[in-house]
């Protein structure tokens, strides 16, 4: 039962991150409107990021910026002091590209609702279907 | 297809939560993930870059060449945006309105009226109603500059405390678009034009760019900030430095000019006219 209960508590947050994917990923299956599916695929973005960041995390360390950087004594600094700066880097790009990613969404969906008046999935297929 | 996916995404997820007991712990020191290559860059990066940053270090430095092409996405999404949206030519609506801005009349000018499109006491809006909030337009005035100032705080601070081009850009285009909010479209592109952001979004990658070609010229290799040591007169490590605080200037100018591109054209579908 102790052991149980450890599992639980130190994979917890995985298990956050993969329902708010779980969610995002409904979104985009089920959901018919246009926009609710880049909302779903902005859920299952910020899913992966914080899974990453997560990955990052140590405990009993700080905040990945070397304190005292410019005094030379100090310059060697401890790993199990510094929490992992390489999921930062890469989800910092990420969420860049996540913002553009939904620009160019948003500019798409402008341009169907321009053609069809509508963002149902539905009711673009059969107008399609019609022509 | 509503009870397909679920189920889909049920099994997806039961996988995962299967998956994820063999992961390590939350906060695990010695995690794979934490014992390979970064123990490298946190305890070498100060020698190599002299910049207490590690996320800005590793982010210009060691992954220059990531970062470089992220910014070249970003980019491609503002030049995506304007090719699929903008609508160039201009439509003639024949009637035109003006509010007077002291007094809120509304004047509506017929086909072939003439009327100064320069005139201070006068605006030109679309549709017939909308509001002249002073107390906010006021507040955005006061605002937006101390924004600005903060987003070039959190550039040129980004080697000591958390920040960077990313996140300045970011901060000096939400200045652009509150600006952009709080008065209307028109008077945010008379501030800054659509071919002012362009070319900074071309100057921001050819500024990044730039600094790998020049380290190229020096005869170092692409993007090695020690090349820049003598054109600056300093130290090779402090070279590092200062080489990543010229490309992360580009990115912000790149990703603010982005974001104002790409706000301008959603708001306005493109049209450029009143907006939001």
């Amino acid at each position: 039962m102790d052991a149980l209960f450890n599992i639980l508590i130190s994979r917890a947050n995985y298990w956050v991150y993969i329902v708010l994917m779980m969610i995002g990923l409904y979104g985009i299956i089920a959901k018919k409107n246009l926009v609710k599916k880049i909302i779903g695929m902005n859920i299952l973005q910020t899913a992966v990021i914080l899974f990453y960041i997560s990955i990052g995390a140590k405990k009993n360390a700080t905040i990945p910026i070397i304190e005292h950087g410019h005094d030379t004594a100090h310059s060697a600094a401890t790993a199990t002091l510094y929490i992992n700066p390489l999921p930062h880097v890469l989800m910092l790009t990420a969420i860049v590209v996540a913002v553009a990613t939904l620009g160019v969404a948003l500019t798409l969906v402008i341009k169907i609702h321009q053609q069809y008046h509508t963002l149902e999935e539905n009711e673009i297929l059969e107008k399609i279907r019609e022509k | 297809m509503k009870i397909g996916g679920l189920i889909l995404v049920v099994i997806l997820g039961s996988v995962l939560i299967y998956g994820s007991l063999e992961f390590p712990p939350w906060g695990d020191p010695v995690s794979p993930a934490s014992s390979h290559l970064s123990p490298y860059y946190i305890e070498t990066s100060v020698e190599d870059t002299s910049v207490p940053n590690l996320v800005t270090a590793v982010l210009a430095d060691y992954r220059g060449y990531d970062t470089m092409f992220e910014t070249i996405v970003i980019f491609t999404a503002g030049i995506g945006c304007i090719f699929l949206l903008r609508i160039f030519r201009k439509e003639e609506t024949g009637t035109r309105l003006y509010r007077h801005i002291a007094t809120g009349i509304t004047l509506r000018i017929e086909k072939g009226g003439k009327f100064p499109e320069t005139s201070a006491a006068f605006e030109r809006i679309d549709s017939v109603w909308v509001p002249h909030d002073l107390i906010v337009k006021t507040t955005c005035r006061l605002i937006v500059p101390f924004i600005q100032i903060f987003g070039l705080y959190v550039i040129a601070h980004g080697h000591h405390s958390p920040g960077g081009g990313f996140q300045g850009g970011v901060i000096l285009g939400a200045a652009m678009i509150l600006y952009a909010v709080a008065f209307n479209l028109r008077s945010a592109i008379q501030r800054m034009g659509e071919r002012l952001t362009v070319m900074l979004s071309t100057l921001g990658v050819f500024i990044y760019a730039g600094t790998g070609v020049l380290c190229m010229l020096l005869g170092f290799n692409y993007l090695d900030y020690s090349a820049l040591a003598s054109l600056l007169g300093v130290d090779p490590v402090t070279a590092h430095s200062h080489g990543i605080l010229i490309v992360e200037i580009g990115v912000g100018i790149a990703v603010m000019a982005v974001m104002v591109t790409l706000y301008y054209n959603l708001a306005s579908a493109g049209k450029h006219d009143e907006g939001l």
